[in-house]
């Protein structure tokens, strides 16, 4: 733009050279050079300043300070936003940063985090299976299984006075089957009580609170505590238990502690009775092999009810106990003492011992515990991808956990072409997996004649844009946390970077706050996109730095996320409203605001230009200096105003209904160099008749009684009220969404404009101040003679007609595809109801069960993970279990 | 979402929340007017300005074509004046010049007389701005201080009045009018008031105050170019006279082209010319004084009547009609273009 600038001045200076020494030269009788001025050239080259100062109104510096009005507007209406407020912790959104709005409106990838994210960190028991009878579901009287929501039946806790009011469970058969003193359940329930880590405090009596070291166990005492076996306090050799009602005391004579390899604990209690047992819960996987071989029937039917929970995305355990031989246990405990203050090899043979007893186990059951996703998840993500968002969620948490959320909220799900795991331990098996995965979305992509190869072949080395590619299918991709620290050097990053970007869906898993960095580093770099990054936990900083746009969850997890981001809100689905409303609009806004701005200077500027060609290139302006001084800072900045703070193309139900209006903003297409050298031209076209139809009507005129009307004043007089109306009419044109602030700004400027120039053409203005006002009379003079608003209609349907042809023909001949949707919705809107759209994003969480019912069986190995517990507390470690060392950080990263 | 827009405005009643006030501007939920690009809006529009193009533009043709207009270049036919002009030495000596014409037809209404210039650069920005609009409110101004320079004071130090190059390249033919009916010749009377805006004789320019008009300019010298002082420029007339001058007022107006046409005078209708200009044969005689051969300019002097719509400048006329039919066709492509998409999409339809 300043060199299109710098061109039309040196035009013009040269014009100026060639129009002096040609007839300024002669014209010097009536008009002597200027005494500096010698000869032609070295007008020109005066020329040339004169009118860069003259033109500079192309490169408009009031647009900086609306810009920042705009973008400071578009985050108040951010901050404002009912719908993004979360009534139950009293959080509104809050755009931290007001110059990134735009941006909002412009997102290709989401990176997310999951814990406290996605989910709500918080852990439900939700089902079981007890003797191979599965209780969680309700079912009608017709014995159909119906979805639980807010109006379902809770069980009614009452008979225990212990009970935890939060918790919720439908199925009244388990309740029923605890009543009845069934000893299965009683069983089970007593191991749940029993076989843990967590501290219980009480402050008052019978105001229970457990300190749980993962979220997963306290669900499980809390469930045990709700059905009558209230785990009520612990010593570091006993535990109490409040069994239906009736106090017990249990002796604890030794934790088998919980690790990564053993992926299982049990406690070895002595009842009351006297009785030795031991208790253990584990993975699946893992206990199955150490059970009695009796169990082996439950065993089937158990494992069913566990693939029926994995796949609803719960989260699951088996328990099981043993009795034990009292002189077999004094053996053992005897040998686990010399084992645990062994010098060396201590964990080797700990795990010895605790394999040893640790078998034949008698099966008990599974339990089945929901990570509660945040509400309206699924939803949420399943509306950013029509969006062609891609979502990376990048955990700490394991690979199956992962995956296994994954699922449930809907990232991946079953008619995915392939969901593609990488998990290779040296750089060439991570390689190798790369490849193979991109061989198979995009089989061509290996061929020397694609594309992006010839384009890495040409720029090697610098970090370049790479260009989206497209798979042959929807995709997923799972990377480990050690792949992808491979993936992340040097060479491998490309792979990586062309593999996951052809995929849907991304999920890194058991990566370190700065993988998750150097991820979102990475898309930065090689894609020309604009990344967003989601997070509430302190892990999360570094990514939500990383990306364009950080967003902070104001959740449970402190403020580090919130005060390192940009935009913050206390609920992941408010993204979708985020992106899809807020960011539309804005980005919307900025472009038509950025289109009509530069047109309406163009169109403002380019007269000069004109005119430079019949004033012998004297830099003499078109306009009153006055016009000039006010065009931008009071004629025409409130309806630009006006209309990129209001407008909408459709409202916010439309936009969130369909999703695919978001693209044309990823994808840049409302202001990218096309549209510009658009405005350009219709602001040249616009300028054209801005200064001809005014010339052409006022040559070698008069008015009807005679006098003169072809002055300069009345010319300019003419000019810029030609511009005035028809800037404003462009104005009215782009405006799709016309408040009363939109008329009230649109036809103010246009009276003020009147009102101004009837005062400083005035007699009054013009005694008092007589150099500053030389225009006196010609508003009176001018505006009075037909033709003369003839000439001013005449721009005006010249300079909008074609526009509105262009602009109909257009959406008629060649519609965009967001066209089509705006089509789609105009026909919607003529029939009646709108399908409510509200109800059909929001269900409650629990409905998806509904979701991936058969999804690999693998996923069925749901495992408590890194998170289960550790037996730190000073009570639960009795002097002889060394405190395991573990390394696992109680949540995921 | 929705339970969630029923719950909120209670509890934002029960205590202060940090909930957003819910009302329409906050919400972006103004009523508003959302007008759409249709098929009905944009071909009436196209059509309803075609058909208003081509009415306003028949009607300013038919207005044009029935002025009558004669313009000629004396410039020329002077020559011999001409050439005298050149050489600056002799601008003291008369030089009259006559050009004989014949009207074919009547003009009748008001009659103007016009002088035009041609390549006459009035729109130079140091012309236009070569001027003092203080002084010519007959204020007593330091013309140093404006941009009037070099017309501005002589090297005596005797500022000009009027200062600037406007004032000091004005126009200074004298121009009469003959009509040599049956063999006699007579004067057709002319009036050279009531030619200026009324803003201008009565606002933008003023004598300075005095007992006479000649004490009222004492001090100042005339432009150089002048062959009277600017208190002479009209000695019959003492409204007519020094800065309030019609002839002067309109020469200070300057034009916005370098082609351009000033009023010079009007007929007075009495006697044989109360219905404008008969036919006839018909001669001006033109006091030549004012150069323009050495700016390769030329000089006219054109007589025209008037109509609503101004004078005899056919182009707007021909632009609406342009404009008009412009629209129309465009209104018809688009029909056009509509229906054959309409159709075809009935078709695929249909299958």
């Amino acid at each position: 733009i300043f060199a299109f600038l710098a061109l039309m001045c040196l035009i013009l200076a040269i014009g100026n050279g060639i129009w002096e020494s040609d007839k300024g030269y002669n014209f010097q009788v009536y008009l002597p050079w200027a005494e500096s001025v010698t000869s032609a050239p070295l007008s020109a080259f005066l020329m040339f300043w004169s009118y860069v100062i003259i033109l500079n109104t192309v490169v408009p510096i009031s647009l900086y300070v609306s810009v920042e009005i705009i973008r400071l507007g578009n985050s108040f209406y951010i901050d404002w936003d009912r719908r993004m407020y979360y009534p139950l912790n009293d959080t509104p959104a809050q755009a931290r940063t007001t110059t990134l709005n735009e941006e909002l409106g412009q997102i290709k990838y989401i990176f997310s985090d999951k814990t406290g994210t996605l989910t709500q960190n918080i852990m439900c028991f939700n089902k079981c299976s007890i003797n191979g009878k599965s209780y969680g579901d309700v079912y009608d009287k017709s014995g159909q299984r119906i979805e639980i929501n807010e109006n379902t039946e809770k069980v009614d806790f009452s008979y225990n006075q212990l009970a935890d009011p939060k918790f919720a469970f439908y199925d009244h058969s388990l309740v029923e089957a605890v009543k009845l003193n069934d000893i299965p359940t009683h069983k089970f329930f007593r191991l749940l009580s029993l076989c843990h880590t967590v501290m219980p405090e009480e402050k008052k009596e019978g105001n229970l609170v457990y300190q749980a070291q993962s979220p997963d166990e306290g669900a499980l005492v809390t469930a045990a505590r709700n059905f009558g076996f209230v785990f009520r306090g612990r010593t570091p050799e006993t535990i109490t238990v409040v069994e239906m009602g009736e106090t017990k005391i249990y002796k604890l004579l030794a934790i088998l502690d919980f690790n990564n390899v053993r992926k299982r604990m049990s406690v070895i209690v002595r009842s009351p009775e006297g009785d030795l047992t031991l208790y253990c819960k584990g993975a699946d996987t893992i206990l199955y092999e150490l059970l009695h071989p009796s169990c082996e029937s439950l065993k089937e039917e158990t494992t069913e009810h566990l693939n029926e929970f994995a796949g609803e995305g719960l989260r699951t355990l088996v328990v099981a106990y043993k009795n034990l031989d009292e002189e077999y246990f004094q053996d053992w405990i005897k040998r686990h003492h010399e084992a645990s203050t062994a010098l060396e090899g201590r964990e080797d043979k700990l795990s010895e011992i605790y394999e040893e007893i640790e078998k034949d186990l008698m099966l008990l059951g599974a339990t089945a515990i929901e990570d509660k996703l945040q509400d309206g998840v699924p939803q949420t993500i399943e509306t950013l991808a029509k969006a062609s968002i891609k979502i990376w969620v990048l955990t700490g948490d394991k690979q199956e956990t992962a995956m296994n959320i994954g699922y449930s909220c809907n990232l991946l799900y079953d008619d995915m072409a392939d969901v593609f795991v990488i998990e290779g331990s040296t750089s060439d098996e991570v390689l190798n997996e790369l490849r193979n995965a991109r061989k198979k979305m995009k089989p061509d992509s290996f061929l020397d004649s694609d594309e992006v190869n010839i384009q890495i072949e040409k720029s090697s080395k610098n970090p370049k844009v790479l260009p989206d590619e497209q798979a042959n299918g929807v995709y997923g991709l799972v990377i480990n946390g050690h792949s992808l620290a491979y993936a992340l050097e040097g060479n491998l990053e490309l792979e990586l970077v062309r593999t996951a970007c052809m995929c849907k869906v991304v999920i890194c898993c058991r990566v370190t706050p700065l993988q998750k960095a150097q991820v979102v580093e990475l898309v930065k770099k090689y894609k020309k996109a604009v990344t967003l990054a989601i997070g509430d936990g302190a892990n999360d900083v570094s990514m939500i730095k990383t990306a364009h746009i950080g967003v902070g969850i104001s959740g449970q997890e402190g403020m580090q996320a919130v005060l390192s981001s940009d935009f913050s809100f206390a609920q992941f689905r408010y993204l979708q409203r985020l992106l899809l409303v807020h960011g539309r609009w804005s980005y919307i806004r900025m472009c038509k605001f950025l289109k009509y701005f530069f047109y309406k200077n163009f169109a403002f500027t380019l007269v000069h230009f004109w005119y430079g060609f019949f004033s012998g290139f004297s830099a003499q302006t078109v306009y009153d200096q006055w016009f000039i001084t006010l065009y931008n800072l009071v004629y025409t900045s409130l309806p630009v105003l006006g209309m990129s703070l209001f407008d909408q193309d459709v409202d916010d139900r439309w936009s969130l209904l369909f999703p695919q209006l978001y693209v044309p903003g990823q994808q840049n297409l409302y202001f990218n160099k096309t549209v510009f050298i658009k405005c350009m031209l219709q602001g040249i076209y616009s300028s054209l008749i801005l200064f001809f139809i005014p010339y052409g009507a006022m040559y070698n005129t008069m008015r009807s009684d005679g006098k003169a009307i072809a002055d300069y004043q009345s010319f300019a007089l003419m000019a810029q009220t030609c511009l005035l109306i028809v800037v404003s009419v462009q104005i009215g044109l782009d405006t799709s969404y016309w408040t009363v602030v939109n008329q009230f700004f649109i036809w103010g400027s246009l009276s003020v404009y009147f009102a101004i120039t009837f005062t400083i053409y005035s007699d009054g203005m013009y005694l008092i101040l007589t150099a500053s006002f030389p225009f006196v009379g010609t508003a009176r003079n001018t505006l009075s003679q037909p033709n003369v608003w003839l000439a001013i209609f005449l721009s005006i349907a010249l300079c909008v007609l074609p526009v509105v042809g262009f602009r109909f023909l257009k959406t008629l001949l060649r519609p965009t595809a967001s066209d089509k949707v705006l089509l789609k919705i105009k026909e919607a809107k003529k029939r009646p109801p709108p399908p409510s759209p509200k109800r059909r994003l929001r269900r409650t969480s629990t409905r998806r069960s509904g979701y991936a019912f058969s999804h690999q069986h693998g996923f069925g190995a749901l495992i408590m993970s890194g998170r289960n517990m550790r037996p730190k507390s000073p009570f639960a470690t009795t002097g002889t279990f060394s405190p395991n060392s573990d390394k696992h950080k109680h949540k995921g990263l | 979402m929705k339970n969630k827009r029923s719950s909120a405005p209670q509890e934002a009643e029960t205590r202060p929340s940090r909930c957003p006030d819910n009302s329409a501007f906050k919400q972006q939920k103004l009523p508003a007017w959302k007008p759409q690009l249709t098929i009905a809006s944009v071909l009436s529009t196209f059509f309803l300005t075609g058909a208003f193009c081509l009415s306003v533009g028949v009607s300013l043709v038919v207005a044009a074509n029935s002025i009558r207009e004669t313009q000629i270049d004396y410039s020329d036919k002077c020559s011999n004046c001409s050439k005298l002009r050149e050489n600056s030495s002799n601008w003291n000596n008369e030089c009259l010049c006559s050009i004989n014409f014949t009207l074919a037809e009547d003009m009748l209404g008001d009659v103007f007389m016009y002088y035009g210039l041609q390549n006459f650069y009035q729109n130079h920005r140091r012309y236009v701005l070569s001027r003092s609009d203080e002084q010519l409110l007959g204020r007593n101004v330091d013309v140093q201080n404006t941009y009037c320079a070099p017309f501005a004071a002589y090297q005596n130090g005797t500022p000009m009045a009027p200062c600037g190059a406007i004032a000091n390249s004005m126009f200074n033919d004298t121009i009469d009018l003959f009509y040599n009916f049956n063999s006699s010749v007579i004067q057709v009377p002319l009036l050279k008031t009531g030619n200026s805006w009324w803003t201008d004789k009565n606002v933008k320019f003023r004598n300075p105050e005095s007992h006479n008009l000649s004490a009222a300019f004492a001090g100042t010298a005339r432009p150089p170019y002048w062959h009277k002082p600017v208190y002479l420029l009209d000695e019959e007339d003492e409204r007519n006279n020094g800065y309030i001058n019609d002839d002067f007022i309109i020469w200070m107006r300057v034009s916005a082209f370098a082609t351009f046409r000033n009023l010079y005078r009007r007929v007075s209708r009495k006697g044989q010319f109360a219905d404008g200009l008969p036919a006839g044969n018909y001669t001006f005689l033109i006091s030549y004084n004012f150069p323009v051969s050495k700016f390769k300019g030329k000089k006219y002097v054109i007589l025209s009547t008037m109509v609503w719509s101004g004078g005899s400048n056919p182009f707007l006329g021909i632009a609406y009609l342009v404009c008009g039919t412009a629209a129309i066709l465009t209104g018809f492509i688009i029909t056009a273009i509509h229906l054959k998409l309409k159709k075809r999409k009935t078709y695929f339809q249909r299958r």
